[in-house]
């Protein structure tokens, strides 16, 4: 009949798969959802009754969909948990587009505030923090996907320093999860756990901090556990700089990077017995603001000064040690950087330590080989660092493009 | 897309769901009239998905909106995914538990409202399924309304734990679905 035939037709119009990958304006309503709103109603509410409502940093948000996927370009959020999972052995490449189907529309929108299908907790999604979810294929994933890898997705090369715990290394698909709320990271990390289980089983987990939000001014240089300003070289999101470091541009990756997570161990008790001229020079900058020794340990902005590597002091040596790691990881070939996004880790002290702590090293490249492995190489042949360093975790992963709305993290190489 | 947009939006679903619950409170079920077009020109389902299941039952939830202006009623569903389809809702039985068992004259979706189809709550219950249903897939759903107008809607799989309902004893189907 010709009304059935009307409503037929509208409805598959109206519901296709835009639903499933975050359905618009319509996404997240529902019962459950609606708890959580009265929640975010009720708190908003409170507010407007104050002279001076405070910002809740709660309802901040990053956009999912784009060119590149959040979480690299991002500012680092407070909080991060990074899972790599394994695919089991009887998924093939359908398989992983089914996950990846269900992983992207849930993180399109737990990002967003808006509680996941079948989300047993939904109140927990409704403070996102500027939350991120970041995905990342290792060699098999790739091998299953039936799809051409980047000569370097592979583990990287052994260095001489490495003492690696197969328990901390590689992975078929990696996930970074960030918010600057740790309950935030909690839910989606189970939720997404949750939704990759028939497909994958954990291979590690491994969480990380920095400052709270609020509690230093945003875009600050983060500080490692041994007291240092780290990453203060690095390029500026939003810059052609930038993008030119981090952005592959081949094939499917294109949009794309590459990811080098390593977990490296940090020797506290021995750090302890250096005096801070030693720590100073270790590195080759001020522990006071950052700045290289060359420049002032006073202010904020000598953090960015220009090192000068020729300065001598009075006794005729170098200012910044030859043997500093400032100068060991830079190199005059331009090609040769990197984007560091690290997190600090304080764990469970083992046997008789007071410590387990260190840095939990994530860095975006589009061409690990080209840019990430020769900065390795000179770090393990001469770093005064490795006195007190120790990597004992590695992994490599191509970091897909991003998605719009009603597409999925993967289809370059799934769809 | 901003926080206050999704608060809005929010605020929407609110005052929807109390309008639901309003509107269900009420006597008034009456299926629509002819004079305001079919049923399923005013229906759409926004957040559908169905439990994964290796075999036997599972069911399918959602967020069911009826835009129109006079209450709408679905009186059945059928998928490809499911030998039989039943229209559950939830009810306490004499000895104080709760229990689904098939709904009487179907969901009523009131005018300018909504229907929740929850684990727990009302909800499209499918048995004998006809295979596999894997989180990711995504299956076919037909909505048949009193007025005899059709909605087809797709709805992902997704692992869920819940949706272990005890089901009205009745000889056609077991006592629990089955958890995976």
């Amino acid at each position: 009949m010709a009304t059935a035939r009307n409503g037929h037709s509208r409805g598959t119009l109206r519901t296709n798969r835009r639903h499933f990958l975050l359905g618009g304006a319509l996404a997240g309503i529902g019962a459950t959802t609606a708890i959580g709103a009265e929640y975010a109603l009720g708190s908003r509410q409170q507010q407007t009754s104050d002279s001076a409502p405070p910002a809740l940093n709660g309802g901040n948000t990053v956009p999912f969909f784009g060119h590149h996927q959040a979480g690299i370009a991002t500012d680092a959020q407070a909080y991060a948990t990074l899972l790599a999972l394994d695919v089991r052995d009887e998924v093939d490449r359908d398989g992983l587009r089914r996950m990846m189907l269900i992983l992207t529309d849930d993180a399109a929108r737990l990002t967003q505030g808006q509680s996941a299908l079948a989300d047993a907790e939904p109140e927990l999604a409704v403070a996102p923090a500027r939350l991120t979810v970041t995905f990342g294929f290792g060699p098999h994933f790739v091998e299953i996907a039936q799809a051409e890898a980047p000569g370097w997705l592979r583990p990287l090369p052994s260095f001489g320093v490495d003492r690696l715990d197969p328990a901390f290394s590689d992975g078929d698909l990696l996930i970074q999860i960030a918010a600057d709320d740790p309950l935030t990271v909690a839910h989606t990390t189970r939720m997404i756990l949750k939704d990759a289980r028939s497909f994958t089983s954990v291979r590690w987990t491994q969480s990380g901090f920095r400052r709270a939000h609020g509690t230093v001014k945003p875009g600050t240089t983060m500080r490692n556990l041994f007291g240092q300003v780290d990453g203060t070289s690095n390029p500026v999101p939003g810059t052609h700089d930038f993008d030119r470091v981090v952005w592959n541009t081949d094939g499917w990756l294109a949009g794309g990077t590459g990811a080098v997570v390593r977990r490296i161990s940090m020797n506290l008790d021995k750090w302890d017995r250096l005096d801070r001229g030693g720590k100073e020079q270790s590195v080759g900058r001020y522990l006071s603001n950052g700045a290289p020794l060359t420049s002032s340990p006073v202010g904020d902005a000598a953090e960015f000064d220009e090192p000068d590597f020729a300065a001598t002091s009075r006794a005729g040596f170098p200012v910044i040690p030859e043997f500093s790691h400032i100068v060991r990881a830079r190199s005059e070939r331009e090609e040769e950087r990197i984007f560091r996004r690290a997190y600090n880790y304080d764990d469970r002290p083992v046997d008789d330590a007071i410590s387990n702590s260190g840095l939990l090293f994530v860095s975006f490249q589009a061409d690990v080989d080209a840019q990430f492995v020769p900065i390795q190489d000179r770090l393990d042949q001469l770093d005064l660092l490795n006195e007190w360093t120790t990597p004992v975790g590695s992994a490599v992963f191509a970091v897909p493009p991003g998605c719009s709305d009603g597409g999925y993290i993967g289809e370059t190489i799934l769809g | 897309m901003t926080i206050s947009h999704t608060r809005i939006a929010r605020f929407g679903a609110l005052v929807a769901a109390s309008v639901s619950l309003l509107t269900a409170c009420s006597a008034d079920t009456d299926t629509p009239e002819a004079n305001h077009g079919p049923a399923a020109e005013s229906v759409t389902i926004s957040d559908a998905w169905v439990k994964a299941a290796d075999e036997g039952m599972s069911a399918a939830f959602g967020e069911l909106h009826n835009s129109g202006e006079s209450d709408v009623t679905v009186v059945s569903a059928t998928t490809a995914a499911a030998d039989m389809i039943e229209l559950h809702e939830t009810v306490e039985n004499e000895t104080g538990a709760m229990i689904m068992r098939e709904i009487e004259g179907g969901f009523v979706i009131p005018a300018s409202g909504a229907l929740a189809l929850e684990p727990g709550a009302d909800h499209i219950m499918l048995m004998g399924l006809t295979g596999a249903l894997a989180a990711g897939q995504e299956i076919s759903f037909t909505l048949t309304f009193s007025d005899d107008s059709v909605y087809e809607f797709t709805a992902p799989v997704k692992d869920y734990a819940g949706a272990n309902e005890t089901y009205e004893d009745h000889s056609d189907h077991a006592a629990e679905t089955e958890a995976e």
